[in-house]
């Protein structure tokens, strides 16, 4: 037993940094040292966000005190859209690489892109009725966004239809890549069509709006992506275990199998 | 403080209340979730090499 793990670590030992960092073992040994620094910068960030949200920002000259909606309605905008990139990644990885982490990161990415999706449509909503004086339009925005949630719900369903989780990588894998269209859509569907929905407010041109108001709305998206960042990798290492777990569990009910057929 | 802070925000408190509430609800569910799964996958293994069930490279 001795030499098969001598074995393993050596033929780690030979694999690029990629294939390393790839490695669902190796994965579980340097993940681990990231999980409470990520913690800690998501709640510093949180906290200074909240401050900046609720103390130290001004009102709009025209939305009034309703942009402080804003605050965490374009960060989960902008994860709902950055997961899905995220899993697109992830899913080229399933797909040309065949690394096993590639499908793990894609399955623990997609109920958390559905929560940030649904909060982005939640948050939206309940800025558009004092805004615009409407809860919901059916315009390009918010209708791509809403079809956006429901691929991350339809990923999330497939993903647990499947027993054979490695099977059912390919298979959502290519699915990913395909409404992977729909992320352009979003972005540019304010410059595409008319909307209600205000533009893009980074540009070419830069920031259209002051210091005082972006500085808050980036800590905020940076608070956001940190947590997003903390929540996948514990997500990943759990869907690490997991499978274990069932490849444990299989190997026992296999061999108590075959024991009962020796008998 | 909260009082004061919320007759600061305006008419439209509700909706900037109701906006970071509901926010904080799923979060909380997410981050909730997630420890939850995790809990229990490590409990789970936890019980397979009680039984002396192991991977092979931890024997």
């Amino acid at each position: 037993m001795k030499n098969s793990t001598q074995a393993q670590d050596q033929s780690i030992k030979k694999m690029n940094w990629f294939d390393r960092l790839a490695h669902p073992g190796q994965f579980l040994k340097w993940s681990k040292y990231l999980i409470i620094p990520l913690i800690i910068i998501t709640i510093v960030l949180f906290a200074l966000g909240l401050w900046y949200a609720f103390f130290n920002s001004p009102e709009d000259y025209q939305m009034g005190d309703t942009v402080r909606i804003m605050y965490v309605h374009v960060p989960n905008a902008w994860l709902s859209q950055f997961v899905y990139m995220a899993m697109a990644v992830s899913a080229i990885g399933t797909l040309v690489w065949r690394h096993p982490i590639a499908d793990v990161s894609m399955k623990v990415a997609a109920p958390l892109g559905a929560g940030f999706t649904a909060l982005a449509l939640f948050t939206g909503s309940l800025w558009g009725r004092p805004t615009w004086g409407t809860y919901w339009e059916w315009d390009g925005r918010m209708t791509a966004t809403l079809i956006l949630l429901f691929m991350y719900l339809g990923l999330v369903a497939l993903w647990r239809s499947f027993d054979d989780q490695l099977r059912a990588a390919k298979l959502i894998a290519v699915l990913t890549l395909v409404g992977a269209i729909n992320i352009p859509i979003i972005k540019f569907s304010v410059d595409w069509w008319n909307t209600l929905h205000q533009p893009s407010i980074v540009s070419a041109k830069g920031l259209s709006m002051p210091a005082s108001i972006y500085i808050p709305l980036f800590v905020m998206m940076f608070a956001f992506t940190f947590l997003f960042a903390t929540l996948h990798i514990v997500g990943m290492r759990t869907e690490i275990l997991r499978r274990r777990a069932d490849a444990l569990e299989r190997k026992s009910l296999y061999n108590t199998g075959a024991k009962g057929e020796v008998k | 403080m909260i009082g004061n802070l919320v007759n600061s925000l305006g008419p439209h408190a509700n909706f900037i209340i109701i906006s970071y509430l509901g926010v904080a609800l799923v979060i909380t569910g997410l981050i909730i979730g997630t420890m939850l799964s995790s809990a229990k996958q490590k409990k789970r293994l936890a019980n397979l090499e009680a039984k002396g069930i192991r991977r092979r490279s931890e024997k």
